[in-house]
């Protein structure tokens, strides 16, 4: 009975006590700037590297070296098949017109032949600008009907000597491609980034028809089929 | 300095102002509102390439011409093929789920010897030729034993070179028992005989047709030829063609048709020979036809007249008088009128004194071989094939008397009568059966009374399946030779089912065979190359695609190229040529049968006074009820008034329900003579009060978990019932009653 009524006491003479500055002030401010700043880095540095995984491609693919080999550019590898859909990453039948004997002597082209055209087995490309599933992204209107360039999404790709890595996201299991290199989501070229908001910012520019063609649905009929 | 609470709270503040400053929190809402696009579990098809393969599906009688995507080997979506005459791109949704049927679980995957109990579903694998020497030698045993006619076959088709090639293998073999799995089509094939003289089958101009009478044909849910039939039910809408549906149960095509009339079940025959009477009475019926090109007429009058009028009629069917006056006078009135029967999708055939009674409607009206009429159609045969060669013991075998009596003296116009095997063996008359070979078929789930087949099959010593799916009839079998899947193989496939023109589909490989199985046609070829002798004679072909290529000779190019074969001009004959009867006319007199007795409804089972209700099964679209199980696809889009869990609804009319004390959902116990089985109860006002129904193709004991063991299986409560006129199957229902659980 006594104990409870000096707990009490106590209680009531520390909330009595006025505080002063030198003794409370400082230190919370300092553990609020401790706590504020290591999530700053937590947030814009660790998570980052936390949140990908890095991936090397199976074969490092020179794309200067095969440009200067090709007439048309990009749609030499990269072309639209009959029926207008887009072939993508090439698959085997294509490189091996070349390829079917090692050409030089680089790792490279070795690990190319003796792995995957020799066994007939197609390169599992990992390609960065995979959309999700639920994204309906025709090529033919973009690069046919709307005189896009290659270089307006996916950037200078084709000027580069060897592939970059593959960043994918461990919980979307996405390529950083579509996201972006910057986590702030902060962009300055066009092909930085590859979300439903670049899509619809240049939609918007351009004065897209904001409706299916298919079902004449507008909004999100023209992408979300 | 001192670290208290504060600090920490401080520190968190700091942590959390910090925090909401950073991308962290918004960018992992992002990426988990990204992962649930892509659960790993979803299957996509793979990016690449698409190619089409046009093929046929074989899934159900329809027989509609489809075109496949592929992604590389992948089978990714079937679709309907926009020029193919029956279904112009559409597609039924057992046929559009075709694709679980090609990789789903339940595919047979190789060779396999019973080794459990019959049903136990153990097996033992086998080479293909350790297979098919096993089956040689037990067939070979059973020939030379001098008793082959023993041997049965079961196919579910009647037309195509598959089953002409069975039919064939038994021909060589000695054996007369080939047969079908019964359907409205045999009904319909032993009124073309027995009325018109002619051996052939039954076409109907649907398209041409201004007013149609369906006594129960479930026109939109797979009566027919599916797709074709639901193109034709919109057609009859712009064309302002009348469709008056009488059944007891509001089904969709009830529903969609310009008057629903309810009539107790069974009656149907009866109100055809009441509107016969008012047409005959009021000499509303086309006296040209009658006249000059019918005989028989005064026997059939006769019989009309004495026992058919409105008011009796009435009383038996339950329709009004003035209603069947009206039907009657529309009817004979009507510039094309069409009668039409086969309840549901006639997967039971039904008594043949019914298909009598509503063709003679049509032949009243002298609606026969006319456009918007009913036709009489060629068979489809194989022109390309020479005749079997027979030894002596297969002239033997084949002079014996068939198991199922079709073509003795009690059935003389009886094709085939599958429906009486499990009698005849428990008679064990004229003989036992020892071997029975199944193709495509599966009575053990999809006859009535299956029961009744269970111990028909328990007696047969030797049964060999050619199933691609694990069924229950396969469950039975003792040696499976797994067919290869319908995306696999090649095949011929007539389109019949009623369809008015010489039509032939083409189905061929759309994929690679994906496991070690065989083409049915090869493994009969390989059979009858072990047994030897005129057998293999007879089946002298190197491979099954050979035999097509023979058996369709003079239009394989054109099929080969265009997928379809279609003789778009065909017109019936005239009427001074189309009846090869004795007299040369059509025959209202059925040549010569008895006609009140085949008139006589037949009674449903087991009338001994402690039911007080009917249950009448019927057929739905959403599920699959014949030689294939329903695909997960399908089950998903069963109403949950149909099926909630694994239980079944049973319809029932509100005011039967209450009278029984019952609810919407309540539990019962459906009782019948064959058995009980668990449901619910789904009130329905489209059901005729005194009526219980349940759809049929559901309790499925085999398949893979999304369909087995969900809902009760209506064959089972439903026993068959033969047609002593014809031997036809008659069931269209049992007498039930429902008691609480």
């Amino acid at each position: 009975m006594s104990n409870t009524d000096d707990t009490k006491q106590v209680a009531v003479d520390d909330r009595d006590r006025v505080p002063n500055a030198s003794e409370t002030g400082g230190p919370i401010i300092l553990f609020f700037m401790i706590g504020f700043v290591l999530s700053l880095v937590v947030g814009w540095v660790v998570f980052p590297k936390l949140l990908y995984s890095q991936k090397k491609q199976p074969i490092d693919f020179n794309h200067v070296q095969h440009m200067e080999l090709v007439d048309e550019g990009c749609e030499s590898c990269h072309f639209f098949r009959e029926d207008g859909s887009f072939s993508g990453a090439p698959t085997l039948a294509q490189c091996i017109d070349c390829h079917e004997e090692v050409q030089g002597d680089t790792p490279n082209e070795i690990k190319f032949v003796e792995a995957y055209v020799q066994k007939d087995r197609e390169v599992p490309w990992l390609v960065y600008s995979k959309q999700p599933q639920c994204v309906y992204f025709s090529h033919v209107a973009h690069v046919k009907m709307g005189n896009m360039d290659c270089v307006t999404c996916h950037g200078h790709i084709g000027e580069s000597t060897e592939l970059p890595i593959y960043e994918q996201n461990r919980i979307s299991l996405y390529s950083r491609n579509i996201w972006g290199k910057n986590i702030g989501g902060f962009k300055k070229n066009t092909w930085d980034r590859m979300k439903m908001d670049d899509c619809a910012e240049c939609h918007v520019r351009e004065g897209v028809r904001q409706a299916s063609v298919q079902t004449g649905k507008g909004g999100c009929f023209v992408c979300h089929k | 300095m001192k670290i208290d609470r504060r600090s920490f709270l401080a520190m968190s503040v700091g942590g959390a102002v910090g925090t909401a400053l950073t991308p962290l929190p918004w960018k992992i809402q992002d990426d988990l509102a990204i992962w649930t696009q892509m659960w790993p579990w979803t299957p996509f098809p793979p990016d690449g390439e698409n190619t089409y393969v046009n093929s046929v599906s074989t899934l159900c009688g329809g027989g509609c011409g489809i075109t496949v995507r592929k992604v590389g080997e992948r089978a990714v979506k079937i679709e309907g093929r926009e020029d193919y005459p029956t279904n112009q791109g559409g597609i039924c949704n057992l046929c559009a789920s075709g694709l679980q049927m090609l990789y789903g679980p339940t595919r047979i995957p190789y060779p396999m010897k019973r080794l459990g109990e019959r049903g136990a579903n153990q097996w033992v694998r086998l080479s293909w030729e350790e297979a098919i020497s096993m089956v040689a030698e037990q067939l070979g045993e059973i020939r030379q034993a001098g008793q082959p006619e023993t041997v049965a076959c079961l196919s579910t088709r009647p037309y195509g070179s598959m089953p002409a090639l069975l039919k064939r293998f038994m021909t060589a073999y000695g054996s007369p028992n080939f047969m079908t799995t019964p359907s409205m089509m045999d009904a319909y094939d032993m009124t073309l005989k027995r009325m018109h003289g002619v051996d052939g089958r039954m076409g109907f101009d649907l398209e041409n047709a201004d007013y149609v009478l369906s006594f129960g044909s479930g026109l939109i849910e797979g009566w027919g030829n599916t797709v074709h039939m639901i193109r034709i039910n919109s057609k009859w809408k712009d064309t302002n063609a009348v469709l008056k549906q009488i059944e007891p149960r509001l089904s969709n095509t009830a529903a969609k048709a310009d008057q629903w009339i309810p009539i107790l079940p069974g009656t149907e025959g009866i109100l055809a020979l009441g509107i016969g009477y008012v047409i005959i009475k009021e000499s509303l019926y086309d006296y040209d036809f009658v006249n000059n090109f019918s005989a028989g007429f005064d026997e059939f009058r006769r019989a009309v007249l004495s026992g058919y009028s409105p008011g009796n009629v009435s009383k038996q069917t339950g329709v009004d008088q003035s209603t069947i006056v009206a039907l009657a006078r529309e009817f004979a009135r009507a510039r094309r009128p069409l009668a039409l029967c086969g309840r549901g999708q006639g997967t039971v055939p039904g008594g043949f004194g019914e298909y009598v009674a509503v063709h003679a409607l049509n032949a009243l009206v002298g609606n026969i071989n006319r456009p918007g009429g009913a036709w009489a159609m060629p068979r489809p045969e194989m022109d390309g094939w020479l005749e079997p060669v027979l030894d002596a013991p297969a002239e033997a075998g084949l002079a014996k008397p068939r198991l199922d009596g079709a073509g003795s003296a009690a059935f003389p116009f009886a094709g085939q009568l599958f429906n009486r095997v499990p009698v005849a063996l428990k008679a064990g008359e004229p003989y036992p059966c020892q071997a029975l070979l199944v193709y495509d078929a599966n009575p053990l789930f999809s006859m009535p009374g299956s029961g009744m087949v269970r111990e028909a099959l328990q007696q047969i010593p030797f049964i060999l399946s050619f199933a691609s799916h694990m069924d229950e009839t396969a469950m039975m079998a003792d040696i499976i030779l797994p067919n290869l899947s319908h995306l696999e193989r090649w095949e011929d496939v007539p389109v019949t089912e009623g369809f008015h023109r010489p039509m032939l589909g083409l189905a061929q490989p759309v994929v690679d065979p994906q496991f070690d199985t065989l083409h049915a046609g090869d493994t009969l070829l390989q059979l009858a190359a072990a047994l030897g002798g005129t057998v293999a004679a007879s089946l002298p072909w190197e491979n099954y695609e050979a035999c097509l290529k023979e058996a369709l000779s003079p239009r394989w190019a054109e099929l080969e190229d265009r997928g379809y074969w279609i003789d778009e001009n065909f017109t019936p004959d005239d009427w001074s040529l189309a009846f090869p009867t004795v007299s040369g006319k059509f025959d209202f007199a059925v040549s010569g049968a008895d006609l009140k007795t085949l008139f006589a409804m037949t009674a449903p089972q087991g009338d001994d006074g402690s039911y007080n209700l009917k249950l009448i099964p019927y057929d739905s679209v959403r599920i699959a009820n014949g030689a294939v199980g329903s695909p997960p696809f399908l089950i998903k889009i069963v109403s949950d008034k149909v099926l909630k869990g694994k239980t079944v609804l049973v319809e029932v009319n509100p005011e039967t329900a209450r009278a029984a004390g019952f609810g919407e959902g309540d539990q019962a116990v459906l009782k019948t003579p064959l058995g009980d089985a668990a449901v619910r109860v789904h009130l329905s006002d489209g059901l005729m009060p005194g009526l219980v129904a349940m759809p049929r193709g559901l309790g499925h004991t085999a398949y893979d978990r999304y369909l087995a063991q969900k809902g009760v299986n209506a064959n089972d409560l439903i026993g068959s019932v033969e047609d002593t006129a014809s031997g036809l199957d008659a069931t269209w229902g049992i007498l039930a009653s429902l008691v609480k659980a």
